[in-house]
C-alpha cells in the first residue's frame, strides 16, 4: 500500500512537472499572470506530491513494511525507531527521494518568497527549478525507484549500514548536506532565470542570488564540519579529514560558492565580474551534481558509495545537458555580461577579492584534479591508481596560507583606492597579532613551518577583522555616546551582511588554527593493557579498570573502562567501545573522547581478549580539536547574521552610519561603503 | 589595453603557471598504484620500496596477532599469488579469514609487505553471517563473564 501511494505520487509528480515546464515557457514568453500562476501552482503541487511520497516511505520504514524494496534493503525490526526514521537517507534510493523532497521544498520557498516580484525572472527561475526536479523525479521512477514491490514479503531486513546507525550525528550531517547541496540549485535557477528573462544585466538578480547562496553556503559549511565531526567520533582513527573523494565532493562546491559570495559583492558595488559570477553559479551547481555522481554511481569506493546499476549514466547525461544549456545561455547573453566598472588601484579591496577568487578557484581545481585523476588514469591507461593525501596537503597548504592572509587584508582595505598612509595604518598593527600567536605556538612546541605560518597569519587576520568591528563600535560610541555593548549590537544589525562576514572569517581562523595544531602536534601511543596497568600519552595517564560486555537490542557491545590518573587520584573515566551488529562482518568502533578547550584525549579500543584478560587501546592526544567545531559554529552564526533581514531604521541608523564631522572624518571615509545591503 | 591590465593578466598567468607546474609535479610523485599480489610480484625489483595499494583476500588460517608487540602478520592472496604482510597497530578484531582488504604500504626487500594502513573492503549490501560464521563467539564469553 505504501509502495503504491509513493510510486503513484511520484508518477503524478512527473506529469505535473512536465506541464509546469510547459507553462513556464509560455509564462516566460507571454508574461501573462495566468501562465505565471500555472507555473507556481505546479511548483506547489509538486511539493505536495513529493511530500506524500516521502511520507509514505517514512511510514513504510516505521511500520516495517518489507513489501517496499527500500525498506527490505535498509529496514530491520531490531533497529531503534530513531535510526529507522533516519535510514531514509542511508542508501541510494532513499537519499535520492530525500534529495527530491528538499529540492521541491526549496522551490516552494523560493516561489512563495518572490511571488509578487515583477518581471519574468521568478517564473523562469521556477521553471529551471522544475527542470532540475524533473531529472530527480525521473531517477525516482526509473533507476533509483525506492518503491519496488517485493514478493514474497520478507519478515525482517538487515538494517541500515552499521556505520550509519552508530552515532547521533547521522541525523544531523546528511540533512544539512542535502540542504546545502540541493540549495545550490537555487542560485543556478536564478542565473538561468536571469539569462532567459534578459535581467542578467541588472543588479537585482545578483542580490537575490547572493542571499540564497549564503543560505545554502551556511548549510554546506555546517554539513562539512558535522561530517568531519562524525568521522572523528565514529571511525576511530582520530582524524577528521582524509581527502576522501566524498569529502572532496562536498568541499569543491563550497570553495566556488565562497568565491561567489565575494565576487557577487564586486558586481553589486562595482559592476564587475558579471560573466565570472554566472560561471561560478553554474560551476557550483555542476560540482554538486558531479559530487553526487562520484558518490552515488559507485565509481569511487568509499563509505558513502552505494553500489548501483545505470544511475551513473543518468548523472553524466544530466551534467552534459546542464553544461551545454548554460554555455548556450551565456553565449546568448554575452552582450549583457560585460563589465561596467574597473579597478581603480591595486591597493584596494577589489584586488583582494579578485585574488581571493583566483586562489579559491585554483584550490577547487587542485581538488578536482586529484579527485578525478584516478578515473582518468583508469579510463585512458587502464591502470588503477589513487592520489594520496600528500598530494592534497602539499598543494593546498600554500593556498590556505595565502587565503588566511587575504582574509585579513581584504576587510582592512577600502573600496576604490587606499592611500599610502591608510595602508600603513590598516595593515601594520595586525602584525602584533601574528607575533603574539607565533610566540604562543612556538612556546607550546609547534615546529612545523606550515602550521606556524597558518597560526601566525590567522593571528594577523583575527586582529584585522576584530579591528574593523572595534573601529565601527568606536565610531558609534563617539558619535552617539552609545555604550559599547549597544554599539556592537547596533553595528551588527546596521549592516548584517558585513558584520556576518567578519564573524564567518573569525570562525574560519579558529578552524584553521585547530587544524594546524591538531595535525602538527598530535601524539599517540598504542598498548595492550591488563586491568590495573597504565598508559601515558602527552603527560596524561590512563589506567585500565575493567573490560565488559553488554547486549543491546540491535547490537552487542564490548567496552573498556579507563580511569584518568592525576597525581595518584582518579580524575574521571573514559569508555571506548566496540559494537557488533548482527548483519555486519566487522565490528564498528565507538572511540571515546574527553575534550577540553586546549585539546582532546581520544581513546579507541583496538582489540581485546575474549576472556577479558587484556585489551589493546590506542590513545591519541590532539591539541585544539574542539576549536574546529567551535569555529564551524561561528562560521554558521556569521552566515545566519548575514541572512537575517536587514531592519530598516532609516533615520537614526543612516546618519549614525556616516558620521561626518571632526575627528571622525577619517572613519566616515572607511564606513562610507557601509551601505544597507 | 592599459599597462596595468597587462600586469594583472601577466600576474594571473604566472600564478596559474606555477600552480600547473606544482600540480604536475605533485601528481607525478603522489600517484599510488593499486595492485594485486600477482601484479606486485610481476614487477620484480621495481616493486620494492615504492608506496602501493595492495588489494586481495586474507588467506584463511594465516592471521597471527601478537598482542604484546601489537604486530599483525598474515598472507594476502589474489587466488594465484600470495604476499606476506606485516603491520603494526592494526585492530585484529576487524579481521575475518577470507575477507577483502586494501593495504597501503611498501613491499620490502625482505619480501614482506609493510602495511601502514589497512582498509576493510566494505561490501555495501550487508549480509547476515553464513552458517558456520559466528562473529558473536568472540564476545559472547566476555558478556557472560562480566555478568552484565
Amino acid at each position: 500500500m505504501n509502495g503504491l501511494i509513493g510510486h503513484g505520487a511520484l508518477l503524478i509528480s512527473v506529469a505535473v512537472i512536465v506541464l509546469g515546464i510547459g507553462a513556464g515557457v509560455m509564462a516566460g514568453r507571454l508574461r501573462t499572470q495566468d501562465w505565471i500562476n500555472a507555473v507556481y501552482s505546479a511548483v506547489y503541487t509538486n511539493f505536495v506530491l513529493v511530500t506524500i511520497a516521502t511520507g509514505a516511505m517514512v511510514v513504510a520504514l516505521v511500520t516495517h513494511d518489507f513489501s517496499v524494496s527500500y525498506v527490505a534493503q535498509v529496514g530491520s525490526r531490531a533497529t531503534p525507531l530513531f535510526y529507522t526514521i533516519i535510514s531514509l537517507w542511508s542508501a541510494l534510493e532513499g537519499s535520492i527521494l530525500f534529495w527530491g523532497w528538499v529540492l521541491s521544498l526549496y522551490a516552494v520557498v523560493v516561489v512563495w518568497a518572490n511571488r509578487r516580484r515583477a518581471g519574468a525572472l521568478v517564473p523562469w527561475s521556477a521553471t529551471a527549478l522544475l527542470g532540475v526536479s524533473l531529472f530527480f523525479a525521473i531517477l525516482l521512477i526509473g533507476p533509483a525507484n525506492p518503491f519496488h514491490l517485493v514478493y514474497p514479503v520478507p519478515t525482517d531486513g538487515p538494517g541500515p549500514n552499521p556505520l550509519l546507525q552508530n552515532h547521533i550525528l547521522m541525523a544531523v550531517h546528511p540533512p544539512l548536506l542535502y540542504l546545502g547541496y540541493v540549495g545550490m540549485t537555487v542560485p543556478f535557477a536564478f542565473a538561468v532565470g536571469a539569462m532567459l528573462s534578459g535581467e542578467i544585466g541588472s543588479n537585482d538578480w545578483i542580490k537575490l542570488t547572493h542571499r540564497w547562496t549564503l543560505l545554502s553556503w551556511g548549510f554546506l559549511s555546517a554539513a562539512i564540519i558535522a561530517g568531519m565531526w562524525w568521522s572523528y567520533e565514529v571511525l576511530g582513527w582520530g582524524g577528521y579529514w582524509a581527502w576522501d573523494p566524498v569529502e572532496n565532493a562536498s568541499f569543491m562546491p563550497w570553495l566556488t560558492a565562497t568565491a561567489f559570495l565575494h565576487s557577487a559583492i564586486m558586481q553589486e558595488r562595482r559592476g564587475m565580474l558579471r560573466l565570472w559570477n554566472v560561471n561560478l553559479v553554474v560551476g557550483t551547481f555542476v560540482l554538486t551534481i558531479l559530487g553526487t555522481f562520484l558518490t552515488r554511481s559507485g565509481i569511487i569506493s568509499s563509505v558513502h558509495a552505494f553500489t548501483t546499476g545505470t544511475i551513473g549514466y543518468f548523472f553524466l547525461a544530466f551534467i552534459a545537458l546542464v553544461l551545454v544549456a548554460s554555455l548556450g545561455l551565456v553565449a546568448g547573453n554575452s552582450d549583457r555580461l560585460g563589465s561596467v566598472g574597473h579597478l581603480d588601484s591595486a591597493a584596494s579591496r577589489e584586488t583582494v577579492f579578485l585574488l581571493n577568487n583566483l586562489f579559491l578557484t585554483v584550490f577547487m581545481f587542485t581538488v578536482l584534479v586529484g579527485t578525478l585523476f584516478p578515473l582518468v588514469a583508469e579510463a585512458i591507461r587502464g591502470v588503477k591508481v589513487s592520489v594520496g593525501e600528500p598530494f592534497f596537503n602539499r598543494m593546498s597548504l600554500p593556498v590556505v596560507i595565502v587565503l588566511v592572509f587575504l582574509m585579513g587584508v581584504g576587510p582592512a582595505l577600502p573600496w576604490g583606492r587606499a592611500s599610502r598612509d591608510e595602508l600603513r595604518r590598516k595593515l601594520v598593527p595586525p602584525a602584533a597579532g601574528a607575533a603574539l600567536l607565533l610566540a604562543i605556538a612556538l612556546a607550546a612546541g609547534m615546529r612545523n613551518a606550515y602550521a606556524l605560518a597558518v597560526v601566525a597569519l590567522a593571528g594577523y587576520s583575527i586582529v584585522a577583522n576584530a579591528r574593523e568591528i572595534v573601529i565601527g563600535m568606536q565610531a558609534r560610541h563617539e558619535a552617539r555616546g552609545e555604550a559599547w555593548g549597544v554599539a556592537l549590537l547596533r553595528l551588527a544589525s546596521g549592516n548584517r551582511r558585513r558584520f556576518g562576514g567578519y564573524l564567518a572569517h573569525i570562525g574560519v581562523f579558529a578552524v584553521a588554527i585547530g587544524i594546524a595544531a591538531s595535525s602538527s602536534m598530535r601524539s599517540d601511543r598504542e598498548a595492550t593493557l591488563k586491568p590495573g596497568e597504565s598508559i601515558t600519552v602527552a603527560g596524561r595517564t590512563l589506567r585500565l579498570k575493567s573490560v565488559w560486555g553488554r547486549e543491546e537490542t540491535q547490537r552487542s557491545v564490548v567496552g573498556a573502562t579507563l580511569e584518568f590518573v592525576e597525581n595518584g587520584r582518579v580524575a574521571g573515566i573514559i569508555e571506548p567501545r566496540m559494537n557488533f551488529y548482527p548483519a555486519s562482518q566487522q565490528p564498528v568502533p565507538t572511540p571515546a573522547v574527553r575534550s577540553s578547550l586546549l585539546g582532546d584525549v581520544y581513546v579507541n579500543l583496538q582489540a581485546f581478549r575474549p576472556d577479558g584478560s587484556n585489551v589493546t587501546v590506542k590513545v591519541i592526544y590532539e591539541p585544539l580539536v574542539p576549536w574546529i567545531w567551535a569555529g564551524g559554529l561561528i562560521v554558521v552564526l556569521g552566515a545566519i547574521t548575514s541572512i537575517l533581514p536587514q531592519r530598516v531604521r532609516v533615520t537614526r541608523e543612516a546618519d549614525a552610519r556616516q558620521p561626518a564631522t571632526g575627528a571622525r572624518g577619517a572613519l566616515a571615509g572607511l564606513h562610507a561603503n557601509v551601505e544597507a545591503t | 589595453m592599459t599597462p596595468k591590465r597587462k600586469w594583472a593578466i601577466a600576474g594571473t598567468a604566472a600564478i596559474i603557471a606555477v600552480f600547473g607546474w606544482m600540480l604536475y609535479g605533485g601528481l607525478d610523485k603522489n600517484v599510488v598504484f593499486f595492485l594485486t599480489p600477482k601484479e606486485l610480484l610481476a614487477k620484480g625489483t621495481k616493486g620494492y620500496d615504492v608506496p602501493v595499494r595492495l588489494g586481495g583476500q586474507v588467506r584463511p588460517g594465516s592471521v597471527k596477532w601478537n598482542d604484546q608487540t601489537l604486530e599483525l602478520r598474515f598472507a594476502l592472496t589474489d587466488g594465484s599469488s600470495e604476499v606476506a604482510v606485516h603491520s603494526k597497530g592494526t585492530p585484529p578484531q576487524m579481521f575475518r579469514d577470507g575477507m577483502g582488504v586494501v593495504l597501503e604500504g611498501r613491499y620490502g626487500r625482505d619480501s614482506v609487505f609493510d602495511a601502514t594502513s589497512l582498509m576493510v573492503k566494505h561490501s555495501n549490501e550487508y549480509r547476515a553471517p553464513k552458517a558456520g560464521e559466528k562473529p558473536q563467539e568472540m564476545y559472547r564469553t566476555l558478556i557472560k563473564g562480566s555478568g552484565s
